[in-house]
C-alpha cells in the first residue's frame, strides 16, 4: 500500500475523470461521482498524511518504475514533506471546486467534471513527479484541461483569455523543455533524486522563465486578469489556489535545489522581481473596478511574496513559504468562490454596483469578512504566522526587502478592506435585488470546511512551517535540509 | 547465357504481397459485380496490407544481422523491415479511411490497386541498396501516388493536385536520377556499400551528385524548400490519399534518405550533416511560420507536415545511432497523427460536403465527441505534449541532437515548436471553444454518415499516439535494433 500511495493519489483522479467520460452516466449523476471521487481522493490524503514520517527529511512513499530508460528516464514518484502539504492543498480545493461545480450545475457536466478531476490528478502528479521528464509531462497536462476550462465555459472574453493563457505558458514551458533535455543529457539521468548541481546560467534561466510564467511574477503575468476574470469562479480558484503553487513547488524542489550557484547570481534580480509584483500587484488590487480583479492582483501579490520566502534561502523564509503557500491557495481559493457566489446572485462584480450585502445575508457577511481579514493577515491568523515568518528569513538577507514586504502588508489591508465594504457595507448598490439570498446550504458546505481549515491553521501554523523540511540538530543552512541530491 | 543470382522471395514477402493484392485488385476492378466491388476490393487490399505486415515483422524477426541480396540490390535488414511494418500499418488505416469516401463505382477498385502498388513501391523502395532499385522503388511509389492524387475526377482540385504533384515530383524524381548518375560517374559502382569503398571522397562531381541525391530525397520528404507541391498536392488530393502520402511517403523517403547518406557517402559526412541541418531549419521555418495564415485545415496539416520533416531532417542530420533509433520512433506517433487528423477531416468533409476549413470545424468536437476527442489528441501529439508519443519523438531528436553537441538545433526545435503551438491549438478552439450556431454553413444534409470503419481507423491511430507515450521503450527497443542494422 505504501509504495502504491502515490501512484493511486495521482492517477485515482485521472481513472475517476475516465469514467466520467465514459460511463453513460445520466446527468445529474455526473456531479455526485466527480465529488465522491474528489472526496476519496481527501481521504487518501489523509492516509498518506499517518503513513507520513515527518522527522525525516527524505523521500517517502515512493514508487520506481523504468519507463525510458535508453535515457534513464524513469516513472518515479514520491512525496516530501513539504510536497505533501502542497498535495494536500490540491486535494482539497479540487474537491471544494467539484462540490460547487456540482452546486452550481455546469453545462456539459461529463466533460466539466472529467477535466476538473483532471486537473487535480495532474497537479498531484507533478508535485509528487521525481523524475524531470515526468514533472514535464504532469506540468503540461495541467495544461490541457485549464485550456478547456476557460475557452469552454469561461465568460464573455474567454478566447482571447484562453489565447493569453496558452501563449504565455506554452512558450514558457517549452523554455523549460529545453532546459530540461540539455540538464538531464549533461547528467545523464533524469532522476531529481540522483541529479546533481548545475552552475549554467542559461538553464536556470529556463527553468525560473516557466516557473515565473507560471506564478506569475512580474512581468511575466500579461495573462493573469483575462484568466482569473473570465474563468468559472472554481477554476479561476483552482488557477490561483493551485496551479500557480506549482511554481513555487518548482522553485523549491528545482531551482533552488540543482542551481545553487545561479541562485545566488539572480537572486537580487528575482527578489526585485517579486518586490514590483507584490507593490505593483497590491496598488492594482486597490484600484480594481471588480471583486475577481482585487483577488486576481492580490494573487500577484502574494506570489510575489512567496517567492521572497523561497529566495531567502534559509529556514524562516522557507518554512514560511510552504505555510503560505498553502494559506494563500485556500484564501485564495475560498475568495474566488465566494466571488462566484456573489456574481451569481448580482450578475456583475462590479465593485461599484454592489454594496450592503451584509444585511439580511449574516452567512455571507459573516464568512467573507472571516476570510477577507484572514487575507489581510491579522495578528493570530495563520496568513499572519506565514508572512511574518517570509518576512523573518527575507530580513536576514537584507532590512530593505523587509521593508518592501512590510508596506505590502499594509497595502494588503488596504485592498481587502476595500473590497469588503464595498460588498457588505455601504449603501445598497443598484445591482444587489432584496430577492438576492444569503449563501445556501450547498455553498456553505464547500465555503466552511475551507473556513474551517484555514481556522485551524490558525490556531497551529506549525503544523505546516514545523513539518516541511527536515527538522535539522541547529542546521541553518538550507542544503542540508532541502531534498538533495 | 545469363546468370541468375539466388532470389531470397521470404526477403521481398512484404512488397509482394501488397503487389499480389495488387494484381488481384486489377482483377477485381474487370470481373468483380459492381454491387460488391467496394466491399471487395477494400477487402482484399486491407488483406495485402495485413500480410504485408505480418511478413515484415516475420523477416525483422528472422534477421538479425542484415546483408544485401539478391546480386547486392537490395538490403534484407531490420532497418527496412521495420521500415515496411510502419508503411504496411499505415496501409492498412488508409483502407479503413478511404472506404466510404464518396468516388465513383467505376474507378474504386482501380483506387485500391493504386494504393496496394505504392504500398508494394514503398516497400521495395526501402530496401534499395544500390542506385538501380533506388530509382526503380522511387518511381515505382511515385506514379502510383501521381494517380492516386487525381483519381477523383469529381473533385474539383483533384486534377490539379494530380498534375503539379507529378510536373514537381518529375523533377524531383529526376534531380535523384541525375545525382545518382553523377555519383556512378564519379566511382563507377551502384551499390552504396560499394560506392563508399570507392573512397573518392572531396571528388566535386561525387559531391554535386550527392547534393542531387539530397534534394531528390528532400523533395519526396516534402521538406523545405523543395516543399512547393506539399500544400497544393495535400490539398487537393483526395483526403484518403492525403493520409496515405503524408504518413508513408515521409516513411519511405526519411528512412531511405538516412540509409544512403550513411552508407554510400560516410566520408562525407561533415558535409551533408550540415545541409541535411540547414534543411531542417529551413523546413522549421517554412513550415511552422506558413501554417499560421492557414485556413484550411488540410492545407495547414500539409504545412504541419512539412515542418514535421525539419524535425526528423533533425535527426537525419545528427548521423548518430541516437539520430536513427530518434527517426524511427519518431515515424511510428507521427504516422498514426497524420493518418487520424486527416481521417476525423475525411469525416467532417463527407458531413458537410466541402472543404474543411478552421471556420467550419466549429462544434465538432461537441457534434461528434470521439472524433473531436481524437482530433484533439492527434493536435496536442503534433505539437510534441505529453501523453502522446510527440513528445518523446521530439525529446528523443533533441537528445540525438544533443549527443552531436548541436544544442543550437535544439533552442531552434524548441522555438518553432512554441509557434506551432499557435495553429495546432487553433484546430481544437474551433472544434470546441466555438459553438456551431457560429457556423454559416448547412450540413450536406440528413445525418452524418456512421463510418464505423473510420472511425475504427482513427481509434486505432490514437491507440499509437497514445500507447507510444506509455510504451515508450519497447518501441525505442525495436527502433534501435532496426538501428543497429546501419553502418555507423
Amino acid at each position: 500500500m505504501n509504495d502504491w500511495l502515490t501512484t493511486i493519489l495521482i492517477f485515482l483522479p485521472m481513472v475517476g475523470a475516465l469514467l466520467v467520460w465514459l460511463l453513460p452516466l445520466p446527468r445529474h449523476m455526473v456531479g455526485s461521482l466527480a465529488t465522491l471521487i474528489a472526496l476519496v481522493e481527501v481521504g487518501l490524503w489523509i492516509a498518506a498524511i499517518e503513513r507520513f514520517d515527518f522527522s525525516s527529511g527524505s523521500l517517502q512513499l515512493s514508487q520506481q518504475t523504468s519507463w525510458f530508460s535508453e535515457i534513464n528516464s524513469s516513472y518515479h514518484v514520491g512525496l516530501f514533506a513539504f510536497s505533501l502539504w502542497l498535495v494536500g492543498l490540491t486535494v482539497v480545493c479540487g474537491a471544494a471546486a467539484c462540490i460547487y461545480a456540482w452546486w452550481v450545475g455546469r453545462e456539459r457536466p461529463r466533460a466539466y467534471f472529467g477535466l476538473l478531476l483532471f486537473l487535480t490528478g495532474s497537479v498531484v502528479g507533478v508535485f509528487a513527479a521525481q523524475d524531470l521528464l515526468l514533472f514535464y509531462a504532469f506540468f503540461e497536462a495541467m495544461l490541457i484541461p485549464l485550456y478547456v476550462l476557460i475557452g469552454v465555459w469561461g465568460g464573455a472574453g474567454r478566447l482571447r483569455a484562453t489565447i493569453t493563457f496558452v501563449v504565455y505558458t506554452v512558450a514558457g514551458s517549452l523554455l523549460m523543455l529545453a532546459a530540461i533535455i540539455v540538464f538531464g543529457l549533461q547528467q545523464n539521468t533524469f532522476d531529481l533524486t540522483q541529479m546533481g548541481t548545475s552552475t549554467n546560467d542559461w538553464l536556470f534561466l529556463g527553468f525560473a522563465i516557466a516557473f515565473a510564467v507560471k506564478a506569475p511574477l512580474w512581468p511575466f503575468h500579461g495573462w493573469l486578469p483575462d484568466a482569473y476574470r473570465e474563468s468559472p469562479a472554481e477554476v479561476s480558484g483552482l488557477l490561483s489556489g493551485v496551479v500557480s503553487k506549482v511554481a513555487a513547488y518548482g522553485f523549491i524542489r528545482i531551482a533552488i535545489t540543482k542551481f545553487p550557484e545561479p541562485v545566488k547570481d539572480f537572486r537580487a534580480l528575482i527578489l526585485t522581481l517579486a518586490a514590483i509584483g507584490l507593490v505593483y500587484g497590491s496598488l492594482l488590487a486597490f484600484r480594481s473596478p471588480d471583486i475577481r480583479g482585487v483577488v486576481a492582483y492580490s494573487s500577484l501579490a502574494q506570489m510575489g511574496l512567496i517567492t521572497f520566502g523561497i529566495f531567502a534561502v534559509n529556514d524562516l523564509g522557507l518554512d514560511g513559504a510552504v505555510l503560505q503557500i498553502v494559506n494563500h491557495g485556500l484564501l485564495s481559493m475560498t475568495m474566488f468562490l465566494l466571488a462566484g457566489m456573489v456574481e451569481r446572485r448580482t450578475a456583475t462584480g462590479e465593485l461599484s454596483l454592489l454594496g450592503g450585502m451584509a444585511r439580511g445575508r449574516p452567512a455571507l457577511a459573516t464568512i467573507l469578512m472571516t476570510v477577507g481579514v484572514m487575507a489581510l493577515a491579522v495578528p493570530l491568523s495563520s496568513n499572519f504566522a506565514g508572512e511574518f515568518l517570509i518576512l523573518a528569513g527575507i530580513f536576514q538577507q537584507g532590512w530593505g526587502w523587509a521593508v518592501v514586504g512590510a508596506v505590502a502588508i499594509v497595502l494588503a489591508a488596504m485592498y481587502m478592506l476595500r473590497l469588503i465594504s464595498a460588498v457588505l457595507h455601504r449603501d445598497v448598490g443598484p445591482a444587489v435585488s432584496d430577492a438576492a439570498l444569503d449563501l445556501r446550504t450547498g455553498e456553505l458546505a464547500v465555503v466552511v470546511p475551507l473556513v474551517a481549515v484555514l481556522l485551524v491553521l490558525s490556531a497551529w501554523p506549525d503544523a505546516i512551517s514545523g513539518h516541511s523540511f527536515e527538522q535539522g540538530a541547529g542546521s541553518t543552512t538550507y542544503t542540508t535540509r532541502m531534498p538533495g541530491p | 547465357m545469363i546468370s541468375k543470382p539466388h532470389v531470397d522471395w521470404f526477403a521481398i514477402s512484404p512488397s509482394l504481397s501488397m503487389l499480389g493484392a495488387a494484381a488481384a485488385l486489377m482483377m477485381i476492378a474487370v470481373f468483380w459485380p459492381k454491387a460488391s466491388r467496394r466491399a471487395a476490393s477494400a477487402t482484399v487490399c486491407g488483406a495485402g496490407f495485413v500480410a504485408a505486415f505480418v511478413f515484415a515483422i516475420l523477416v525483422a524477426d528472422k534477421t538479425p544481422n542484415g546483408a544485401a541480396i539478391i546480386a547486392d540490390s537490395i538490403f534484407r535488414d531490420r532497418w527496412a523491415a521495420t521500415a515496411q511494418i510502419i508503411v504496411a500499418a499505415c496501409g492498412l488505416v488508409a483502407v479503413l479511411v478511404a472506404y466510404s469516401e464518396p468516388m465513383r463505382e467505376e474507378n474504386i477498385a482501380e483506387y485500391y490497386v493504386l494504393l496496394a502498388a505504392a504500398g508494394a513501391g514503398m516497400a521495395f523502395f526501402v530496401q534499395a541498396a544500390n542506385l538501380m532499385t533506388l530509382f526503380l522503388g522511387l518511381e515505382w511509389f511515385s506514379i502510383a501516388l501521381y494517380v492516386m492524387c487525381a483519381i477523383d475526377i469529381d473533385l474539383v482540385g483533384s486534377l490539379e493536385a494530380g498534375l503539379k504533384y507529378l510536373v514537381i515530383g518529375a523533377v524531383g524524381s529526376a534531380t535523384l536520377l541525375f545525382g545518382s548518375a553523377l555519383v556512378y560517374g564519379a566511382t563507377g559502382e551502384l551499390s552504396f556499400d560499394k560506392i563508399a569503398a570507392a573512397g573518392h571522397a572531396n571528388d566535386s562531381l561525387l559531391v554535386v551528385g550527392l547534393a542531387m541525391m539530397l534534394a531528390g530525397f528532400a523533395f519526396k520528404a516534402s521538406a523545405a524548400p523543395f516543399h512547393m507541391w506539399t500544400p497544393d498536392a495535400y490539398q487537393g488530393a483526395p483526403t484518403p490519399v492525403t493520409a496515405f502520402m503524408a504518413s508513408a511517403t515521409k516513411v519511405a523517403a526519411l528512412v531511405v534518405m538516412l540509409r544512403v547518406l550513411l552508407t554510400a557517402f560516410p566520408q562525407e559526412e561533415h558535409l551533408w550533416t550540415w545541409a541535411v541541418a540547414a534543411i531542417a531549419i529551413a523546413s522549421l521555418a517554412v513550415g511552422n511560420i506558413a501554417a499560421l495564415a492557414q485556413r484550411n485545415v488540410k492545407r495547414l496539416l500539409a504545412y504541419s507536415s512539412v515542418s514535421h520533416a525539419g524535425f526528423m531532417l533533425i535527426a537525419v542530420a545528427t548521423a548518430n545511432p541516437t539520430g536513427a533509433r530518434a527517426l524511427m520512433y519518431y515515424l511510428i506517433p507521427y504516422c498514426a497523427m497524420s493518418l487520424g487528423a486527416f481521417g476525423v477531416i475525411a469525416a467532417r468533409e463527407r458531413e458537410l460536403g466541402t472543404p474543411v476549413t478552421l471556420e467550419n470545424l466549429s462544434g465538432f468536437g461537441w457534434e461528434r465527441p470521439a472524433l473531436g476527442v481524437s482530433m484533439w489528441v492527434f493536435m496536442l501529439g503534433f505539437l510534441g505534449f505529453p501523453l502522446t508519443g510527440g513528445f518523446w519523438g521530439k525529446i528523443y531528436v533533441f537528445s540525438a541532437a544533443y549527443d552531436r553537441g548541436w544544442w543550437w538545433l535544439i533552442v531552434i526545435g524548441v522555438v518553432f515548436t512554441i509557434v506551432s503551438a499557435s495553429y495546432y491549438l487553433a484546430v481544437v478552439r474551433s472544434m470546441f471553444l466555438r459553438e456551431s450556431a457560429e457556423l454559416q454553413l448547412a450540413p450536406a444534409g440528413g445525418s452524418p454518415p456512421r463510418e464505423w470503419l473510420l472511425s475504427k481507423g482513427v481509434a486505432l491511430c490514437v491507440i499509437v499516439t497514445v500507447g507510444s507515450f506509455f510504451f515508450v521503450q519497447p518501441l525505442v527497443d525495436v527502433a534501435s535494433s532496426a538501428a543497429n542494422a546501419l553502418p555507423f
